[in-house]
């Protein structure tokens, strides 16, 4: 009985982390419906960006957060705005073959200039304390922290969505973007304030994940099939979907991870196709 | 133009083949011989290297027809490669087959997996259908690593060839090489040039124009997705027949997807000339650039990105297009008898093919 109570409990923490990973895939599927192949390598370049601040410009972690973000929000407003806009279109090859050559590109340009071995950001310890509950679960703050951060992403975005103009603009755009421009909404810097919101979303996730494994540049591709899943098992266009999505990849990881750990990505995957096949429009698909 | 088309008193023919189409049978046909005398001739590198093409060539031609005909962008063609490395290797080591008929008997159990495969694929579409394939090979990769009999995550060898002398088994596997690809080109060929491949080029174009003109495109979407699956599994078993050496991360590897992708957006999408020009192409690269190592890599990214912004019609496009070339005419050219005006030519993507279609289902 413990042991199923620690499965979902570390189950739904390291869902988390997925669900955060896949917030700004989710956002970019919502409102451009680009399908972005670096979107894991964007998550493992922002690693990178905080490691060069942090350990080798020897800037204080909170300093380097901040101008994390704010490179973050730079970077995801000019790639759209100059590279993407291009290719934002039904046709859904040109998107796929630019965002899999820019993978393709991250992940060399990384091994490249800091070696292929892992990183992880330093945080003096707080990585590994955690608060032992009765029957032996122990929970970690850090994890306990990516599930705050998680929730409270997921309410900001559907607030963002359903409460402001900017907001409104994403949805119009998403469902008609010749007529959006008819009221005098640009359908290009729509795009590249939703890229430039999913790439802080990136940065937040970056950060989080960062500190709690060591990350190397070839792991990008992994982070973007869990974001993926993530997505199309909580149900497109939904960000509490997504948020559900997650934690049900995490949960069905742990408990492959539990039985043996050859199985555990194996049984996320698997639990994915199987959702697919029996709930293809997934747990929350869009209603509004 | 439909009215021209249908109007009994103007008199013209369809035309289906072009001078520099038979100029191009002919040529290949004496490329074929050529390579098929190599190993009396030829070093064992030349030998290696024609296998090695071949495999590449089949693979991206097995993309181009799910991608450029078929309208399915897939990012998981390496499942299909690795099963038929595997099916070849367990079929050789363990059940006494002889290593060479266990390629093609790969290929054809590769076709019996993708059919449960593709019911769940076709859940997806466009770029979901992409990353969906890609879990779907990551779960046989992941399978596959967990089997201990095959050598887990660090692979096995193809011990069934022990007894083969070198030389008969490298000329053995150049000329299934070769077979490989001279099937491939013909099949595809013949596929496109008859009735499926039209209802392909439309449901291609518009598919619910096809679907309204009596194409059942979910038919033909399985029917591609199945030849593309078994394509893609004897390429596979090709590759790693020259290798002699399989693992799992190599075989499941989504830089044969990559590859093939690239092969595919050079040479020229949609045609079936492309691949054969991307495949040498990206040949030469490799061979001889290939020890720059990442930089070769970010090059090969950078490329990619700049043909699918600015020439999205890639080599073999750009060239028809400028030319009016066609070595492998897959459509139909009406050519009016005087004084009727010369119709132009269209290209490999026929603009009204549903049209066409439907004319050609009416004949039928």
């Amino acid at each position: 009985m413990t042991t199923l109570i620690n499965i979902l409990v570390q189950g739904v923490l390291l869902g988390a982390l997925y669900a955060l990973f896949a917030m700004g895939q989710s956002l970019v599927f919502g409102v451009m419906r680009l399908t972005n192949i670096a979107h894991g390598d964007f998550i493992v370049l922002l690693v990178f960006v905080l490691f060069a601040l942090t350990a080798m410009a020897h800037l204080p972690l909170m300093a380097a957060l901040v101008l994390l973000v704010a490179i973050a929000f730079a970077a995801g407003y000019a790639l759209q705005y100059v590279l993407l806009n291009r290719v934002s279109s039904r046709d859904p090859l040109p998107s796929l073959m630019v965002t899999f050559g820019l993978s393709i590109v991250i992940q060399n340009v990384l091994q490249e200039l800091f070696s292929a071995d892992p990183r992880a950001i330093a945080t003096g310890g707080f990585e590994s304390q955690g608060v032992l509950l009765p029957g032996g679960i122990n929970v970690g703050y850090l994890p306990l922290l990516t599930l705050l951060a998680t929730v409270a992403v997921t309410f900001a975005l559907q607030w963002l969505f359903g409460r402001t103009a900017l907001g409104r603009a994403f949805r119009a755009t998403s469902d008609d973007r010749e007529t959006v421009q008819l009221v005098g909404v640009s359908h290009r810097r729509t795009y590249a304030l939703a890229m430039a919101i999913a790439f802080v979303l990136i940065a937040v996730a970056a950060a989080l994940y960062a500190t709690r494994t060591a990350v190397s540049p070839s792991d990008g591709p992994a982070l973007l099939l869990y974001a993926f899943e993530a997505v199309i098992i909580g149900g497109m266009g939904s960000f509490w979907g997504t948020f559900l999505g997650g934690m049900a990849l995490g949960v069905a990881q742990q408990a492959g991870f539990y039985f043996d750990p050859g199985w555990g990505i194996w049984l996320g995957h698997v639990m994915f196709l199987a959702v697919l096949v029996a709930r293809p429009q997934g747990l929350l698909p869009k209603t509004a | 133009m439909e009215r021209t088309v249908n109007s009994p008193s103007q008199g013209f023919e369809v035309r289906r083949a072009t001078r520099a189409s038979k100029l191009a049978v002919l040529g290949l046909l004496l490329a074929a011989v050529v390579i098929a005398s190599m190993p009396y001739w030829a070093g064992r590198d030349t030998l290696r290297d024609f296998t090695q093409i071949a495999a590449y060539l089949l693979f991206a031609m097995m993309w181009n027809l799910l991608a450029g005909y078929g309208g399915m962008v897939s990012i998981g063609q390496q499942a299909f490669f690795g099963i038929g490395g595997y099916a070849m290797l367990v079929l050789a080591n363990f059940c006494g087959v002889s290593p060479f008929l266990a390629v093609p008997l790969g290929a054809g159990l590769a076709m019996l997996v993708a059919v449960p495969v593709s019911r769940i694929a076709f859940r997806l579409e466009g770029g979901y259908f992409a990353v969906g394939t890609w879990v779907i090979a990551e779960v046989f990769r992941l399978s596959v690593a967990n089997v201990s009999a095959l050598g887990g995550g660090s692979g096995t060898s193809l011990t069934a060839l022990q007894g083969i002398p070198r030389s008969t088994r490298e000329s053995l596997t150049l000329w299934l090489a070769l077979a490989a690809v001279a099937g491939g080109i013909a099949l595809l060929y013949w596929f496109l040039r008859a009735r499926p491949g039209l209802a392909l080029t439309a449901m291609r174009d518009n598919a619910a124009a096809a679907s309204s003109q009596g194409v059942d495109v979910r038919r033909a979407r399985l029917v591609v997705y199945l030849v593309a699956a078994g394509g893609t599994a004897f390429a596979g078993g090709l590759y790693f027949l020259g290798n002699l050496r399989i693992s799992p991360d190599a075989a499941f590897s989504v830089n044969w997807t990559a590859f093939g992708i690239f092969i595919v957006l050079i040479g020229g999408l949609g045609t079936l000339e492309g691949p054969i020009i991307g495949a040498l192409i990206f040949f030469l690269l490799n061979k001889f650039l290939s020890d720059y190592g990442t930089w070769y890599l970010i090059g090969l990214g950078i490329v990619a990105i700049v043909v699918a912004l600015f020439f999205p019609q890639g080599i073999w496009g750009y060239l028809s297009r400028r030319f009016g070339l066609q070595l492998f005419p897959v459509g139909r050219r009406l050519v009016f008898g005087d004084p009727a005006p010369q119709s132009p030519a269209p290209a490999g993507r026929l603009p009204d093919s549903a049209s066409v279609a439907r004319s050609a289902r009416d004949a039928a």
